[in-house]
């Protein structure tokens, strides 16, 4: 169901780790439950995040929800392409749908999950 | 999330069967959405669309003095309402407060009420113990009627296979007694979404037949099932309050814009006194209506201020998409002062977005 070769936080946010840049996106799960998405506010090239923290927010026609960030860094690139575009958040959530890469700060954290193991959490939750 | 079991009612399982999503609405597992909350609500302002509303509460009282009960509830005047008609009022508290805002029926031996399923428990309270007094006769018919809507243009020619009656010749806001599918219903054509359409009230058991039958007698017209966010969507480009936004335990009617001028009727009724004298002195607050160009959506609780800098003067009660208006709208409490702005500012975590004052409703149907 969720890409094995990602990782995943309990906020349904998904990240790819190459080397120490990580990219952010949020998942299938959580951009199915937002659906009509009106509004995306990214953080800026150059901006400190850290492993929890609310690094953006994302709107949908019902509810704004906080974009946490899963790892400390700081943000090397958003996808501006999204700006005119938030529907590819939906349609492609784990491509064109990615929102910031972050610059790691040291490791990430071990209670990122697995795909299997956000596989059950969905389960659960649904 | 909550321990306790989500009631049911008897259309969930069609419901989820079509692959809608369910949510907790008042203690219900309610239809939120099926295709689309945008989707659902234009295809209401172009087509029609059915409602479950079997969360909300249907109750009636009975016995000789049961329009003097009815009267002691309601801001309007139920001796000059005729058998078969419909108003929309409010149970306010002696302070004037609102408890629910309410739809009143008058028939020839029973006085009916549909109110708020959030608002079940203590309207239910509150009108037995008003009954008891006139020596009347409550009942919570809740459980044992179901209620569906169907809003939109389409719904005369959806319904009128399966009515008894001349549906068409059915005024708005009053109601008849006939079948729906051959099942004993009371027809009323009232509604919450600013489009033409139909409350109809039958036994319980008989909902999954009906709702089927109005499904497949709307198909040719384009009907289809409709969640609460959509109606809760068209509800406010239609001006109308919702309980819990617009209306709550600190509102009058007054400031809510729903009793603009002295009543026209000397009956008493709770609050009506607190109700006077708000209208003698003014409100200090208005309900207001407003757009905003801005991509946020306006949210309950969002802080209204004046422009440039300015100090809080409201406060936003509902906002959604409008997909008629194409743009964000909102309501919100301003203070008397402030009402008759033409623009204010909205703080959304921190960031001010421009808003437009505008006369409520924001939509209305051509008649």
């Amino acid at each position: 169901m969720n890409p094995k070769d990602l990782k995943y936080t309990e906020t349904h946010e998904w990240v790819r780790l190459a080397g120490d840049t990580v990219t952010l996106g949020i998942t299938e799960h959580a951009a199915h439950a937002l659906s009509d998405l009106v509004f995306l506010g990214l953080p800026k090239k150059g901006d400190k995040v850290s492993a929890g923290k609310a690094c953006g927010e994302i709107e949908s026609v019902k509810a704004v929800s906080d974009i946490n960030s899963p790892v400390d860094g700081e943000v090397l690139e958003v996808n501006s392409a999204l700006a005119d575009s938030l529907g590819d958040i939906t349609s492609d959530p784990y491509g064109k749908g990615w929102l910031v890469k972050i610059k790691l700060k040291g490791k990430a954290p071990a209670s990122l999950m697995d795909a299997s193991a956000y596989d059950k959490l969905v389960a659960e939750t649904a | 999330m909550t321990t306790t079991a989500l009631r049911k009612t008897p259309l969930t399982s069609l419901h989820e069967a079509t692959g809608a999503r369910l949510v907790d609405f008042a203690g219900f597992l309610m239809p939120v959405q099926y295709e689309g909350i945008l989707e659902e609500a234009k295809r209401v302002r172009t087509k029609a669309g059915t409602f479950d509303l079997c969360h909300m509460g249907r109750c009636r009282i009975t016995g000789a003095r049961r329009e003097e009960a009815a009267q002691f509830l309601v801001h309007v005047n139920i001796e000059k309402l005729k058998f078969g008609q419909i108003r929309y009022s409010f149970f306010c508290r002696a302070d004037g407060t609102t408890m629910d805002d309410v739809l009143v029926y008058r028939d020839t031996d029973e006085m009916f009420f549909c109110i708020n399923a959030g608002n079940r428990a203590r309207d239910i309270a509150w009108m037995k113990e008003v009954s008891a007094r006139y020596g009347c006769t409550f009942e919570d018919l809740s459980d044992q009627l179901a209620m569906i809507a169907i809003q939109g243009p389409r719904s005369v020619d959806t319904m009128a296979p399966l009515c008894s009656g001349d549906l068409k010749a059915l005024k708005y806001y009053w109601f008849y007694r006939g079948t729906v599918c051959g099942v004993p219903a009371m027809i009323s054509r009232t509604g919450y979404t600013g489009e033409d359409g139909f409350e109809i009230y039958f036994a319980e058991k008989e909902a999954p037949a009906i709702w089927k039958a109005m499904l497949e007698s709307g198909k040719p017209h384009g009907v289809t099932p409709i969640g609460l966010a959509a109606r809760d969507t068209l509800r406010l480009e239609a001006g109308m309050a919702l309980y819990g936004h617009e209306l709550d335990d600190t509102t009058n009617p007054v400031e809510a814009g729903l009793i603009l001028a002295a009543l026209p009727h000397d009956k008493d009724f709770s609050g009506r006194k607190a109700i006077e004298a708000m209208l003698a002195r003014g409100p200090a607050r208005k309900l207001v209506g407003f757009t905003t160009a801005s991509a946020r959506v306006p949210r309950q609780g969002y802080a209204l201020h004046l422009p440039n800098g300015g100090a809080q003067v409201g406060v936003v009660c509902s906002g959604s998409p409008s997909p008629t208006l194409g743009t964000n709208i909102g309501t919100a409490y301003v203070q008397s002062a402030h009402a008759g702005a033409a623009t204010l500012d909205m703080d959304i975590r921190g960031q001010r977005h421009a808003v437009k004052l505008q006369p409520l409703p924001f939509y209305q149907r051509a008649r």
